[in-house]
């Protein structure tokens, strides 16, 4: 299971806590992890993502395993551990104001 | 007896303030989408329990949100907001050309007779429409690509289209206005526009009677006189008797003729309100004073209504989708402030008291009279 972890405004959107668990087929990506979520969660579609070109909304970031993976390829595979479940896929909202 | 329910939406989420006829004593409910920008909330005027609501965030984009038990609970409804074809440029504020980019929905303006269609107005500025409750929208793309769509430019809050108006004697007759581009009249429900801004001057732009690129804050229009209008623009109250084809100035004796809001008492139509605000910039009331403006007579002549109102050391904003009137009478008037202070008039102007005191900074305030 793939855990990932969501900003505030998602989890109340979603009405789920911080963490949520998914299911994701072969190697997980940016793309297939994302897609998964929004399948498992459809008020999230657009919100992490532009709806059109699916690409990263800019006042986020995508980290894991203590590094930035905002600007690798969304074909490019997750680390292991992330695939492992042992560390999260976090989705971070930019500090930008309250 | 008669109910009102006031729809507040704020940059921290909505609230709805629920009171009987009186006006007097209310309930606050809320805050519902904690966190969030509501830009809008308004219920439909032929099923009052069904809500739509325009929540967005700079950082997680649009969401639209529909409640068919008068915000008791909400579901997620469609949030693709794409433009038809290929966007052309518009003006940035320096002038270069801009791509049209979606940002989020100001306005919201349900069907008089559907309670599935609905209007909405986008920033960047474009009318789009559901027809199935909100699950897809579509563009009506006859407003943004009229001839002089490219040469308009944002304003400070954004290119908006932020009023949209329909006449309730003919509903394909509609009303729109964009900051900066001007106002808009349709005879076909949306699908084909004609600018109405001769008469309007902006000292903002090259050619300060240009038929495009005014400022327009709001619109304002009694359903039983829709060819008189009422407009707010960046400086200067403007009245129409012709259905916008020529505007002429009413700002008479306002201490200022800046502002955001308009509105017209229900049962007096030649009675208005608008809310001066010091200058464009300075976006707080003048002299500390919240004092709301109101005619009798159509324009040029107006006064000040201060009872209830703070009168010293007060410095805050009225938004321009922040003002209300109810279908009662004597007619309600509501405004929300950048302070968060929502207030109530029960009684046509003349006293005011407010309903919450210290809710987030109000974007929008709507009404709905219930029976």
């Amino acid at each position: 299971m793939i855990k990932v972890v969501l900003p505030a405004n998602l989890q109340t959107l979603a009405g789920v806590g911080r963490t949520v668990e998914l299911e994701v087929e072969g190697t997980p990506t940016q793309r297939s992890v994302l897609d998964a979520l929004e399948a498992a969660y459809p008020p999230l579609r657009g919100t992490i993502r532009d709806m059109t070109t699916k690409r990263r909304r800019p006042l986020l970031r995508f980290f894991a395993c203590e590094e930035d993976l905002s600007d690798e390829s969304p074909d490019s595979p997750l680390p292991a551990q992330v695939a492992e479940g042992t560390e999260p896929f976090l989705i971070i909202g930019a500090i930008a104001g309250g | 007896m008669s109910r009102v329910r006031v729809l507040v939406g704020t940059r921290k989420g909505a609230f709805i303030l629920t009171s009987d006829g009186s006006r007097k004593s209310w309930k606050v409910d809320g805050p519902q989408f904690a966190g969030w920008e509501i830009y809008h909330v308004k219920g439909s005027p032929v099923d009052q329990d069904r809500l739509y609501a325009s929540q967005s965030s700079s950082w997680f984009g649009q969401v639209m949100q529909r409640s068919d038990d008068a915000g008791k609970s909400w579901q997620t409804v469609g949030n693709q907001f794409a433009y038809e074809g290929t966007p052309d440029t518009h003006q940035w504020y320096d002038g270069s050309p801009h791509p049209w980019e979606f940002k989020r929905i100001w306005h919201l303006e349900p069907s008089l007779s559907d309670p599935d269609t609905v209007f909405a107005g986008a920033e960047d500025a474009a009318l789009f429409q559901t027809k199935d409750g909100g699950q897809t929208w579509s563009e009506l793309p006859g407003l943004r690509t009229e001839p002089t769509g490219h040469t308009w430019a944002p304003g400070a809050g954004g290119l908006c289209l932020h009023t949209i108006l329909i006449d309730k004697n003919d509903e394909k007759r509609m009303f729109a206005a964009v900051s900066a581009a001007g106002a808009f009249r349709s005879e076909d429900a949306g699908k084909t526009w004609k600018r109405i801004n001769r008469g309007l001057r902006s000292n903002h732009i090259p050619d300060p009677d240009a038929d495009a690129g005014h400022c327009v804050h709001r619109i304002a229009m009694h359903p039983a006189r829709p060819n008189v209008l009422f407009m707010q623009k960046h400086w200067d109250v403007m009245r129409t008797d012709d259905g916008g084809d020529t505007w002429h100035e009413v700002s008479g004796n306002l201490p200022t003729d800046f502002g955001f809001v308009v509105d017209i008492n229900s049962n007096e139509p030649d009675t208005v309100y608008v809310i001066p605000i010091t200058s464009d910039s300075q976006h707080f009331v003048p002299d500390g004073k919240l004092r709301v403006y109101r005619t009798k007579s159509g324009g040029d002549e107006w006064e000040a209504l201060t009872e209830g109102l703070p009168q010293k050391d007060c410095y805050v904003n009225v938004l321009r989708d922040a003002m209300a009137v109810d279908g009662l009478d004597p007619c309600g008037v509501y405004f929300g402030t950048s302070g968060g202070q929502v207030y109530a008039s029960p009684d046509g102007g003349d006293t005011w008291a407010p309903i919450v005191r210290d809710l987030p900074a109000v974007l929008s305030v709507e009404v709905q009279t219930l029976p």
